[in-house]
């Protein structure tokens, strides 16, 4: 009886704050715009890009097998380690020059780019076809800042956006990725994910919000990944792009990727 | 008139039986893929589609064909045909019905299903897909038994449904068309880039589709007292050989555009499926054997002397369809994900499980065909007796 009427009260009392609060949030919902303020340190740009200057990369990966940035990236995304190749989960990767570029690999290159491993990452295409297939807006395109974001919750698994992608950047979840974690590595501020759905990388977005530079580029030591607003003049990307010939991912396509090459 | 699917022989029961177990075991492997995700079955991060989506795109094409009665009934008022639209179209229900079934069963989180419909997409081809699919399942089922009704009660249908048989027409062509869609508007992947897949896709249905109302009709003939009569199916064969020797000849000029441009994206599909690409060979004997099986039809079906045998209309109209199976509902759908995006070749090949799925999903399909052509043909043999 007494526990009854104490979770009575309670009950009631909740229900009161709710009604008290009614109006508040009836007059937040009113508002037009975005319902949660922005985090004032945010990164801006109207459409961000990535330099991977494959110099200093190179000379790292020989130096110490740096994965720096692989590694970061996977630890605070939490993307799973899955052995299989056929069922492998991977955001940001090494890729052998003839397959990251096959359309413009030749056998005469240098034997330094042809042997040598690229740093491969979702391009963040400014005419994405992965957002133009989805069924579901699961992967739709930020207007702010040109991202190309993943709704984990969203996604039907149907991958669509897999065939669409000519560039091999997403990964699907053949099965309960969550076995594959470590549970003392699981980065609690960020979702894990569960079988059915689509992952690749989103640019970092959730570090953008508050202010701070993709994982990788900060994990990078020796500064191979230039992280950037490329419709800004003033941009370091832009100041490196003006001033060093640069290579994109299958340009025929169309697709405008956004991840520059310097060799 | 849906009693009449309750009144059958021993062997209409037994048939409804064994399909029920085979689309129980598919059923019991469905649960087993919900419960460990779709890694059961081959597909992989480079094969991303497989088995599933090939038959759906297959049979797509047999529910399309459904058109090639009905239209020249009801717009060109071959009389013939009047004994078999309704089977034309309980042909498209069962399809269709597949078709929407291979969908489901393809999803990784089949439980977000309503999702498409929540939050309409109209970039996406597959919404379309969803639309056009679930349109002509709703036109042919609707169509079918209220046609059926009337001529059961010796009446003509309502004039309602005049309309709707119409708009099922180019109906029947816009499910194919997108379906095509779905495939031919990706960049990066060559084999399935190409401005003529839709119309390849439709000359396949109008092949493969009314080969399979042929070899219904005399099966039905043979356990019935139903007669679809001579006519029709001579009629039927005579869009069967066109619609083959189309297909046929829309394969060539793919070939001809990949193989005399010597663009290597474009070869290297043809390239895997009949010859085996950087050692890898897994398509060739079933890509030759849909080339034979073609061959055979052909010849089968352009004499008319051969075509007007009813032995050899059988052996023919098998051919088409397993020849064309073969083409869309195990080649196709593979072919595009071979080379992948990187040069790279990962082989596909579908586990047991995921057959064993895929089998359940044809049984189901069979299952409610068999029961709409009980009620259909217990209607016919009513209003005779
Ligand atoms: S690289 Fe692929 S996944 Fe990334 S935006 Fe471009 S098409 Fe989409
Ligand atoms: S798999 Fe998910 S993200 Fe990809 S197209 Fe389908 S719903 Fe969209």
């Amino acid at each position: 009886m007494e526990k009854n009427r104490r979770e009575f009260l309670k009950i009631g009392g909740i229900s009161v704050l709710g009604l008290s609060a009614l109006p508040v949030f009836q007059a937040l919902a009113q508002e037009k715009g975005p319902r949660y303020k922005p985090d004032p340190k945010a990164l801006k740009g109207a459409q961000w890009a990535m330099i991977v200057d494959m110099k200093k990369c190179w000379e790292q990966q020989e130096k110490r097998q740096c994965k720096d940035c692989i590694l970061a990236c996977h630890k605070i995304h939490n993307v799973p380690d899955i052995p299989d190749q056929k069922r492998e989960i991977k955001w940001i990767w090494l890729e052998e020059y003839k397959h990251a570029f096959p359309d413009q690999a030749h056998e005469y290159a240098p034997e330094k780019v042809k042997e040598s491993p690229f740093m491969l990452l979702c391009n963040h295409c400014s005419n994405p076809p992965c957002v133009r297939v989805c069924p579901t807006k699961a992967t739709f395109k930020r207007s702010q800042d040109g991202i190309v974001m993943m709704d984990f919750h969203r996604c039907i698994g149907c991958r669509y956006c897999m065939a669409g992608c000519p560039y091999g950047a997403r990964s699907f979840n053949w099965g309960d990725p969550r076995p594959y974690l470590k549970p003392e590595d699981i980065n609690m501020t960020y979702p894990t994910r569960r079988k059915g759905v689509v992952e690749k990388c989103t640019f970092c977005y959730e570090r953008i919000d508050e202010g701070l530079q993709p994982a990788c580029v900060e994990a990078c030591k020796v500064k191979a990944l230039i992280f950037g607003d490329v419709t800004n003049p003033n941009s370091e990307v832009r100041k490196i792009l003006s001033g060093h010939y640069s290579l994109r991912r299958k340009i025929e396509l169309g697709t405008g990727p956004n991840v520059y090459y310097l060799i | 008139m849906l009693e009449k699917a309750f009144k059958g022989g021993q062997k209409y029961w037994s048939l409804l039986l064994g399909l029920a177990i085979l689309s129980g075991v598919g059923f019991a492997c469905f649960m087993l893929q919900l419960n460990q995700g779709l890694k059961i079955t081959g597909m992989s991060r480079d094969v991303s589609w497989g088995f599933y989506i090939a038959q759906f795109t297959f049979l797509v094409g047999v529910a399309a064909s459904a058109v090639m009665v009905v239209l020249p009934y009801y717009l060109h008022h071959v009389k013939e045909f009047g004994r078999i639209t309704i089977l034309g179209e309980f042909l498209a229900v069962s399809a269709v019905t597949m078709c929407l079934l291979f969908i489901i069963v393809d999803l990784g989180q089949p439980m977000r299903l309503l999702n498409v419909l929540l939050h309409p997409t109209p970039n996406s081809i597959l919404f379309w897909d969803m639309v056009v699919l679930n349109g002509y399942l709703f036109l042919n089922a609707v169509i079918g038994w209220t046609v059926l009704s009337a001529e059961r009660k010796e009446m003509p249908p309502p004039a309602w449904v005049k309309p709707l048989i119409y708009i099922s027409i180019p109906w029947a062509v816009s499910i194919h068309t997108v379906t095509a869609f779905l495939y031919a508007g990706l960049p990066g992947r060559h084999f399935w880039l190409t401005a003529i897949m839709a119309a390849r896709f439709l000359a396949s249905a109008f092949a493969s589709g009314p080969s399979l109302l042929i070899l219904l009709c005399f099966l039905i003939r043979k356990r019935t007292n139903f007669d679809p009569g001579p006519s029709a199916i001579e009629k039927l064969s005579k869009i069967v050989t066109y619609a083959m020797i189309t297909s046929v000849f829309f394969l060539l000029l793919e070939i001809f555009t990949a193989f005399y441009s010597k663009i290597p994206g474009h070869m290297h599909g043809f390239v895997y499926q009949f010859a085996g690409y950087e050692g890898h060979a897994e398509l060739v004997p079933f890509m030759w054997l849909s080339v034979i099986l073609s061959v055979i039809a052909l010849v089968l079906l352009v004499p008319p002397q051969f075509r007007n045998n009813e032995k050899l209309l059988k052996i023919a109209c098998l051919a088409v369809f397993f020849g064309l199976y073969l083409e869309k509902g195990v080649g196709l759908v593979v072919t595009g994900f071979i080379p992948n995006v990187f040069d790279k070749v990962t082989p596909y090949i579908p586990t047991a499980p995921e057959l064993a799925i895929t089998l359940g999903v044809w049984a189901t399909g069979f299952l409610i065909m068999a029961v709409l052509y009980k009620v259909a043909i217990g209607v016919k043999e009513e209003i005779r007796a």
